[in-house]
């Protein structure tokens, strides 16, 4: 288990040394982490410690105080333009926590949409790859309703789809089977495990439910006190000797982690 | 500021000046937080407002939710501006008779009702109607979908939300509010004419004669350009505060309110520093 993680390829998504306040509170300390093409990552750690901050420093949404957010060599921090952090989210595709579906559109078109507003197709071009991919996830009989129609595992199912759509290099997945009973929750882990097989993504799973993410994870960083305090796989992780490590893993509510 | 009756008098002299210091410079370093605040919030949404409006003129243009806000904004608003202006120009009639039959002067009720209407009520009234059924519902719908994660899923997608949400709603909110307006002046003259000539025995010719000889086209232009200048307080109003809406339904909740309260605030304002320029330029 090392504190940073050397790789011999380039990687996919590279933090480096990230900082990131929100008035007086620190949040991110100094964050780095090095992602595979294809490799799978779970960021995990006690509600609060900045797992959705990290994932929306990922995408450009927010931009970090210093340090650098580089995806497939394109640093997304100090892109000059709009359309320049557009072309390299581009690469991305996210499953929010709510799936954040637009509500005002049913599951066909929320499906459609980058497909549309991304890539400019027409729905004729877009039609046949919404159809398989809705056919792959099941969700052929409810493409017709909105997103407040149909229970939060279709609607994940729905989010995953679109996420999937335009087939990009890295996914990012906020907290995926949070609100979910553990069947559907379940479920949630199966699709990401087999469109990681299909689609050979590098992901990055935000949770903080262990060891159950463990399950679609290749690595798994621990991020506690606005760093990473263990980075190493699944099992390296449930054989730390680390206090809050084990006692993040054991939900145990004595230990160095002080619950807020 | 406060001492417990243990105190010696030395101390509590002491105390008491602490805290007296301390209470005024709470005071001052509150008055300096809500000044910076005012003013932050001030340029952002002037930034806000000035994307918004590039978004609105500049391609690509979507059609598609044009049309959606024009269905949201203006069709499903025409009915209660209607409404609302048929009885605004029928009790301007009865209160119209009732004020000039003092000075005998009832023949001119149909130049009042029209003036009234269309240089200040008109636009006004249309304004603050729509502020309260569509910019509420805007702001809510924005907050809704802030909070719940749908505009950061846009920008995740390389979708502008400025584009996206914000510039078709306010073009729509632009274009639909001088329409109301000549809706809601129409219907009101419409109003007056019948309670002047139906209930309060105006002959129809003086009514439709006096109106015609007091109008003026310079009368039109001002109502026009006012409730073009309230289209865009409503717009970027009503967009701003769902943009910016706090988290939860608390969040939600006071950004609806806020808009609806700033936009009324900030039309009733305009519209008299509208009048006396428009006045000036127009008719003096």
């Amino acid at each position: 288990m090392t504190e940073a993680t050397s790789v011999n390829v380039p990687s996919m998504i590279s933090i480096r040394d990230a900082y990131k306040s929100f008035g007086t509170q620190s949040v991110l300390r100094g964050v780095s982490l090095e992602i595979a093409p294809g490799e799978t990552v779970g960021i995990v750690g006690p509600s609060g410690v900045g797992k959705s901050v990290l994932l929306k420093l990922i995408t450009g949404i927010m931009k970090p105080d210093s340090g650098d957010i580089i995806i497939d060599g394109r640093n997304i921090t100090t892109a000059s333009s709009e359309e320049e952090r557009n072309d390299i989210r581009a690469q991305v595709g996210v499953l929010f926590q709510s799936a954040a579906l637009l509500d005002s559109l049913t599951l066909y078109q929320n499906v459609a949409f980058p497909l549309r507003e991304r890539l400019g197709l027409s729905t004729e071009e877009a039609h046949p790859q919404v159809v398989a991919m809705l056919e792959s996830l099941s969700l052929s009989d409810v493409f017709e309703l909105l997103p407040q129609q149909v229970p939060i595992g279709v609607r994940k199912r729905a989010g995953l789809a679109r996420a999937l759509i335009t087939k990009p290099n890295v996914i990012l997945f906020d907290e995926p089977n949070t609100g979910l009973d553990p069947l559907v929750g379940q479920e949630v882990y199966e699709l990401i495990k087999s469109s990681h097989e299909q689609y050979k993504f590098a992901g990055v799973v935000i949770s903080h439910e262990i060891p159950e993410v463990f399950q679609v994870v290749d690595r798994v960083a621990m991020l506690l006190g606005g760093r990473f305090v263990a980075i190493g796989s699944p099992d390296e992780l449930m054989a730390s000797t680390d206090a809050a490590v084990q006692q993040f893993i054991q939900g145990k509510t004595d230990g160095p982690i002080r619950i807020q | 500021m406060s001492a417990t009756s243990s105190n010696t008098p030395q101390e509590y002299t002491e105390t008491t000046t602490y805290s007296v210091w301390a209470w005024m410079f709470d005071r001052i370093s509150g008055l300096g937080k809500f000044f910076i605040e005012f003013f932050e919030g001030l340029g952002r949404s002037w930034v806000f407002f000035g994307r918004t409006v590039w978004a609105s003129l500049t391609p690509p243009y979507r059609f598609y939710q044009l049309l959606l806000q024009f269905l949201n904004i203006g069709a499903q608003s025409t009915l209660v501006v209607a409404l609302i202006g048929l009885f605004t120009g029928a009790v301007l009639a009865v209160q119209g008779d009732y004020t000039l039959s003092k000075f005998g002067a009832n023949a001119y009720v149909g130049s009042m009702v029209a003036l009234s209407l269309i240089r200040e009520l008109g636009p006004v009234l249309t304004a603050l109607m729509v502020i309260g059924r569509a910019g509420s519902a805007i702001t809510a719908e924005l907050g809704i979908m802030k909070i719940t994660d749908q505009v950061d899923a846009l920008r995740s997608m390389a979708v502008d939300p400025i584009r996206y949400l914000m510039a078709p709603r306010f073009l729509a909110g632009v274009i639909c509010m001088p329409l109301l307006t000549a809706v809601f002046t129409a219907v009101g003259i419409a109003g007056g004419y019948g309670v002047a000539v139906g209930l309060l025995n105006l002959s129809s010719g003086t009514f439709l004669s006096q109106m015609d000889a007091a109008v003026e086209a310079l009368d039109i232009t001002s109502g026009f350009i006012k409730s073009l200048v309230f289209g865009v307080i409503f717009g970027w109003v009503s967009c701003y505060k769902g943009y910016t809406a706090g988290f939860g339904a608390n969040g939600v909740n006071k950004a609806t309110t806020s808009s609806v309260v700033t936009a009324s605030v900030a039309v009733l304002v305009v519209d008299y520093f509208l009048t006396s320029i428009l006045t000036r330029i127009f008719f003096q």
